[in-house]
């Protein structure tokens, strides 16, 4: 997890806008400037996909565009590399679950 | 500069496209639009700088202090490229490189900007794709809480952000020490600095000393080593690390001396150096070599840094790890090459034109075998000896599995070893995997990485819609190739 540093007045928001967004409906706030995968790390947020092979819990590890464990689902479209898209007023971000598993392509 | 958020504005072709916005790509499309080349810069980050000028122009970072002088001086070349004459698309990915069927010796780049893909024409491409940290395989690095040192450097830069409670960095390399001063200013607390730099070599690195002393590096990284040893708990010679934890990271075991430490933690950031970005140079055909000093595949360059594809050259850390004052260098000589290529510049006049920044970059570059030679990681941190370390953390294959294939199956390569464990087939295409599956594979058949090879990339190389590739027009030959 992520925080402000400290005495930073910007990171405050004395000039930069804050944006409002939604992580699995949680509804959070951001700076304007900042990417989706760092606006879910300041918010808090331990992790954002789970793996296909073994749903295991991920995060983003490289936030350089190399690594794609920040992969998320944004306004409905997966495999959003977090860490390369800009945070935008009023997105959804999603946790993205790994593979589809049997019983949901059935349901 | 004229940026472009649109990429129908794209023009049809360009003299020269330069890949990636750091010091290398932005002085070398600086330097060829001066020259009179029409030049488009295209980087898929949303400012220019790169990873080590990360952000320089729109930081939330204020106090200078934190990022030290080295960073602030990335804000020049920066406003040197927004005064030239050339064409920038930030958030831009380039997904291929390839010849341009129509127009042989010249090349098509397909290129991805919010959710719409096109391909345009260019006459040179000079790659400028930089480096990526190199892996770092320990058991649970693949746990949420455990980053690169990179990313928590980038968080820093471009967000303001750092991370929250106990944090451990741990590894090898000048960066490491950068890295720890930095956070420590912006008020990190860093329980623990890992040194995972093998004692033996110091020994290795003695020979290349006498350079070294002479080099550009040797005053600032002795300050900073010794401030920063000053100032937070070093624990060095150390042997083996786990990071540890259900669902996230809560601690760190640390091997060391014959003992073993546990450390709690809530972050561990993870550095054993770089390593040159070879996934589009690799797909695109450019022949690569293993670097032994650097011990990692690096493209094989001339001294103006064009690659063995005629065309296409590569500047900066993707041409070999040189540091960012030497990227910046490479960038403006292969700039000059491409002008002459276009006959734009005899080449007397790129010579002469060329020969003070040659020699610069003769002085940049003096004292690097040391540094290479004295933080080489240590070979259980390239090849995990625990058969259930995780190595491709995309399709979650192990060291054990990989072992187990080259031994009993008898696989000789990365790309049978992909056909066989789908290691390298994941999102990442390999780029946290690939040197370790090298590494795993000539260990166990007693060979060397150079005789290994390294996996065969190909195109796309950053994941690409297929709503965005079917809306590109089709060309005759695609027509062709379908149509019956």
């Amino acid at each position: 997890m992520f925080r402000p540093m400290h005495n930073d007045p910007v990171r405050e928001g004395a000039t930069s806008a804050t944006l409002n967004f939604t992580f699995d409906g949680r509804p959070m706030t951001g700076r304007a400037g900042d990417t989706v995968a760092a606006s879910l790390l300041a918010n808090g947020v331990v992790a954002c996909r789970e793996t296909p092979v073994s749903d295991t819990p991920r995060a983003p590890y490289c936030l350089m565009g190399v690594c794609f464990d920040c992969l998320v689902v944004i306004d409905g479209v997966g495999n959003r590399q977090g860490c390369l898209v800009p945070l935008a007023e009023g997105m959804a971000i999603e946790t993205q679950h790994g593979r589809r598993h049997f019983a949901e392509a059935r349901a | 500069m004229t940026p472009v958020s649109d990429i129908a504005a794209l023009a049809e072709r360009y003299d020269l496209v330069v890949v990636g916005a750091g010091p290398a790509g932005l002085s070398a499309a600086a330097r060829a639009a001066d020259l009179g080349l029409s030049v488009l810069l295209a980087d898929e980050n949303p400012a220019p700088g790169g990873q080590i000028y990360r952000a320089v122009t729109t930081t939330p970072v204020t106090e200078r202090a934190v990022l030290g002088d080295d960073y602030w001086r990335g804000a020049d070349i920066v406003a040197r490229f927004e005064r030239a004459a050339a064409t920038y698309a930030p958030r831009c990915t380039v997904w291929s490189l390839t010849d341009d069927p129509a127009a042989p010796g010249t090349f098509e780049i397909g290129l991805s900007l919010d959710g719409k893909a096109r391909i345009i024409g260019a006459a040179q491409v000079i790659l400028a794709t930089g480096a990526q940290e190199r892996p770092f395989p320990v058991p649970g690095w693949t746990l949420p809480g455990v980053m690169t040192a990179g990313a928590a450097q980038i968080a820093l830069k471009s967000a303001g952000i750092v991370p929250s409670g106990r944090t451990v960095i741990a590894g090898c390399g000048p960066l490491l020490y950068l890295l720890a001063s930095q956070l420590a200013a912006a008020g990190t607390e860093i329980v623990a600095v890992l040194d995972t730099t093998p004692r033996a070599n110091w020994l290795k690195a003695a020979a290349a000393l006498p350079d070294f002393l002479r080099s550009p590096y040797l005053a600032k990284g002795m300050k900073l080593m010794v401030a920063t040893r000053a100032k937070l708990r070093f624990v060095s010679g150390v042997t083996g690390l786990a990071a540890a934890g259900k669902d996230r990271l809560t601690e760190v075991e640390v091997a060391r001396g014959g003992r073993t430490e546990t450390i709690a933690c809530d972050t561990l950031l993870l550095h054993q150096g770089v390593i040159p970005s070879v996934n589009l140079s690799n797909a695109a055909g450019c022949a690569h070599d293993f670097d032994e000093a650097q011990h990692c595949f690096v493209p094989r360059v001339d001294s103006w840094f064009a690659s063995s594809v005629e065309g296409i050259a590569i500047a900066g850390d993707g041409a070999g790890i040189g540091g960012a004052e030497s990227a910046a260098l490479r960038g403006e000589i292969a700039a000059f090459d491409a002008a002459r290529r276009l006959g734009r510049l005899t080449p007397e006049e790129r010579d002469r034109q060329a020969a003070p920044i040659s020699a610069e970059l003769e002085r940049c570059l003096r004292g690097r075998r040391f540094l290479d030679l004295l933080y080489r990681p240590a070979p259980q941190f390239l090849s995990p000896p625990r058969d259930d370390t995780i190595i491709c953390r995309c399709e979650e294959v192990t060291a054990g599995q990989v072992r187990d294939a080259a031994k009993r199956l008898g696989v000789v390569g990365p790309n049978q070893m992909k056909a066989f464990l789908r290691c390298g087939m994941g999102p990442c295409q390999g780029r946290l995997c690939g040197p370790t599956v090298v590494e795993l594979i000539a260990e166990t058949r007693g060979t060397t990485p150079a005789e290994v090879g390294y996996y065969r990339l190909r195109p796309p190389v950053k994941p690409v819609t297929l709503a965005e590739l079917a809306a590109l027009p089709a060309t005759e030959g695609a027509v062709k190739a379908v149509v019956r």
